[in-house]
């Protein structure tokens, strides 16, 4: 028989070990993880701006040849550094925490956002990053502009953890290429942004069909988040976009 | 006195076989004993991922039990679950560590899936049943046998699934250009979960024909 103290020091003991073991192998194989971490924003971003070919093992290459400038707006819009030089991955641009950002945003402080600018045969694309909440965790992307700041070009998204068949969907071929030739401004001018419609876009008006997207059935709330994350992030770029339209 | 001296088993005894066969084929943990079914079906749409959960699993498997075997005479019997399971889960988080590092598109696929290997009937199964009461070697054969049992069927479920849904095998294309022009279409189907039940299904109905022990008598 075992006695209670024994029970006791025997779990603490236990948990002990598992707790270093797993601290170690995490402070261990952070840097491999951080890179790729790293390589996937920039696969995502050149993707999103429909540049052919890019794997995990070009993508740093691909990067630092077709993103020309990694600009940093701020909320009135003005580019407060512009860095083309090589090594892009150390740029200010790249290296911002949108989540901290957006949450300043939302609190009504100041706040610097990252813009990419790529060369794509002699197109200047730009490519923003968007980040939101979805069902169950964070969702992200990139949403890539034609030189008019209002076609999209393509998108991608990913996501932290949303149900697999279902709000997981976002991440698909399928679901990006419905945003490609779509537009975020409507023929007067106004920012419309992208609806992603629950139902499907047959449910709009003719003329509204440009703005929206079929959301993902049994996805509601994720397809909810991505068109909240597209309002709201899109909305902090607008004085830029007012700027250089 | 006695001078009867205690023969040591050899490493790979008739019986030790047996801990690393079985699991292939008489009591196969997915097909026989239908465990582990869950992820069975949603990491199987491509052979790479499947390939990478296998690996993953005998991993688990086999380190658990044998962790498990060695402490099994000082572990007390009230808090025996929750020993197994801090067990499993450590070595699943060191798993799911190493991937995210090493083979990040094969982690994201896999996703929520890899964590999910904790809950997974097989491994807790193994521990309770076997590595509880037997030495460290024979546990680390069964665990081994164990994770192949679930890592055969789902390869085999994979490679099924990604040449009829996608048309290639671990990611290269094997059915020609032609093909497709002349007028076949892959089978969207195949990529979605409910089919890979009813492979798993035939897999079971083409085991059953062959192994006649596993059907039942009455």
């Amino acid at each position: 028989m075992y006695t209670n103290g024994y029970i006791f020091r025997y779990a603490g003991i236990m948990v002990i070990i598992a707790a270093a073991l797993l601290s170690t192998a995490a402070m261990l194989l952070k840097p491999f993880q951080e890179r790729n971490v790293a390589i996937d924003k920039m696969e995502g971003i050149l993707a999103s701006a429909q540049i052919p070919g890019v794997t995990a093992q070009n993508a740093i290459q691909l990067f630092n040849e077709d993103v020309t400038e990694e600009i940093v707006i701020n909320e009135n819009g003005e580019a407060v550094e512009t860095y083309t030089e090589p090594h892009k991955e150390n740029a200010k641009a790249f290296n911002i925490d949108m989540k901290a950002e957006l949450y300043k945003k939302s609190q009504g402080k100041p706040f610097e956002l990252p813009l990419y600018v790529i060369e794509k045969n002699g197109q200047k694309l730009y490519v923003i990053p968007v980040r939101g909440t979805g069902l169950w965790g964070p969702i992200w992307g990139n949403v890539a502009l034609a030189s008019d700041l209002n076609t999209i070009v393509g998108v991608t998204f990913d996501h932290k953890g949303e149900t697999p068949g279902l709000g997981a969907e976002i991440s698909t071929k399928a679901f990006e290429d419905q945003f490609v030739n779509k537009t975020i401004f409507d023929n007067q001018g106004n920012f419309t942004s992208i609806m992603v419609v629950k139902g499907g876009i047959g449910k709009l008006p003719e003329n509204d069909r440009i703005h929206g997207v079929d959301a993902i059935s049994g996805g509601t709330i994720t397809s909810n988040g991505v068109n909240d994350m597209l309002k709201d992030v899109l909305e902090s770029y607008l004085p830029y976009i007012k700027k250089h339209r | 006195m006695s001078t009867e001296i205690k023969e040591r088993e050899p490493l790979f005894s008739a019986k030790n076989v047996k801990l690393l066969k079985n699991p292939l084929n008489l009591s196969n943990p997915i097909t026989v004993q239908v465990l582990g079914i869950c992820s069975a079906l949603a990491v199987t749409a491509k052979l790479e991922p499947a390939i990478v959960m296998s690996i993953s699993v005998i991993f688990v498997t086999a380190i658990s039990n044998v962790v498990i075997s060695v402490l099994r005479n000082g572990i007390p019997p009230r808090i025996r679950i929750i020993v197994q399971l801090v067990v499993i889960a450590t070595m699943v988080i060191l798993v799911d560590q190493v991937l995210k590092a090493f083979v990040y598109d094969v982690s994201k696929q896999l996703s929520v899936f890899v964590g999910l290997i904790i809950t997974n009937c097989i491994i807790m199964g193994r521990l309770e049943a076997f590595a509880m009461a037997n030495k460290p070697w024979p546990s680390f054969l069964d665990g081994i046998g164990n994770g192949l049992g679930y890592g055969l069927i789902l390869v085999v479920i994979a490679f099924l699934r990604e040449l009829l849904g996608s048309g290639s095998i671990y990611g290269l294309q094997i059915i020609p250009h032609q093909f497709y022009e002349m007028g076949y279409k892959n089978n969207g189907l195949m990529i979605l979960p409910p089919m890979a039940l009813i492979v798993v299904g035939v897999i079971i109905w083409v085991q059953r024909h062959y192994t006649r022990d596993l059907i039942e008598k009455n």
